[in-house]
């Protein structure tokens, strides 16, 4: 049986999810769960909560779909549903682990320096395709503060303009540019040793990239 | 027009804004010429472009493993599959 989703475009499945069709919620959400996922995993910083909570998302999402208007991206739409669900989760965990209130969730005062001055230009797309690689980017990335990971995320890896950032978080402007400087000068420095082991001191390579 | 120096913690400070290319053009002038002086300035500009499309590639970022089977067997329990 052809997929309906061949045929039908986005706009035409809402409608008809709306009007009954709910069996066809599945194909309306399909491209998003990369997107979803994301945005609930920069919040929550771990794989188990961002999963359950991207699952309630779009529980939630179906739930609410008649107040879905068309003015406003569907995408963004799902993003804003994820981003609530996820803060909620992070609030009643942070209760529950009496956590300071402000740990993590204030911005860092002052200029941020980078503190490695490799130069590490020389790392390929292709190697996106080693574990080794992602699993370097995996930790750099749970090592943000989450204010830092939530930008850093919706703007870097779902590609989101600043503008989007700011609503789908509800930060101002200036404040997303401010965060994202910060997470994107973290990530450079984490990733700066070195990914594989092979920019130990000492090592050719290690002093092509470091030549100071 | 001689084009007025920067210093290093001004060139980070607007490293993220010069990378996506969303920079006043004159400071975005001043920066590039202190990035032909400096190579410490300059491995940080490169590193971060890095950062950035690394990130930006789709591959960067996995769901993890069994996800869609799962969501869709949540979804399929309230027949939204």
């Amino acid at each position: 049986m052809p997929s309906p989703a061949e045929s039908v475009v986005e706009p035409d499945l809402i409608e008809r999810v709306k009007a009954g069709e709910s069996e066809l919620f599945y194909l309306l959400i399909e491209p998003y769960q990369r997107a979803v996922y994301a945005v609930a995993f920069s919040v929550l910083g771990n794989e188990a909560d961002a999963e359950d909570v991207a699952q309630e998302s779009f529980l939630k999402a179906y739930a609410k779909l008649n107040q879905f208007r068309a003015e406003c991206k569907f995408s963004t739409w799902l993003i804003q549903i994820a981003v609530n669900e996820a803060r909620m989760r992070r609030r009643k965990e942070r209760k529950a682990l009496y956590e300071s209130i402000d740990e993590g969730y204030v911005d860092d005062a002052g200029d941020y320096s980078p503190r490695d001055f490799a130069d590490w230009r020389e790392i390929p797309s292709e190697a996106l395709a080693e574990k080794q690689l992602k699993d370097a980017l995996s930790r750099a990335i749970a090592s943000l503060k989450p204010i830092y990971r939530e930008v850093f995320i919706l703007r870097d890896v779902q590609g989101l303009n600043i503008r989007e950032t700011a609503d789908a978080l509800g930060l101002n402007e200036p404040l997303v540019r401010t965060r994202l400087l910060r997470a994107r000068l973290q990530m450079r420095d984490a990733l700066a040793p070195g990914y594989d082991g092979t920019w130990f001191a000492g090592s050719p390579t290690y002093r092509k990239v470091r030549p100071f | 027009m001689p084009i007025i120096e920067i210093s290093c913690v001004e060139v980070w400070r607007e490293i993220s804004n010069y990378v996506d290319g969303d920079i006043d053009p004159v400071l975005r002038e001043r920066i590039a010429e202190h990035l032909k002086a400096c190579e410490h300035c300059s491995a940080v500009v490169d590193g971060t472009r890095n950062v950035v499309r690394l990130m930006g590639d789709g591959r960067s970022f996995d769901l993890p493993s069994g996800f869609s089977e799962r969501l869709r067997k949540r979804l399929a329990e309230k027949k939204l599959s």
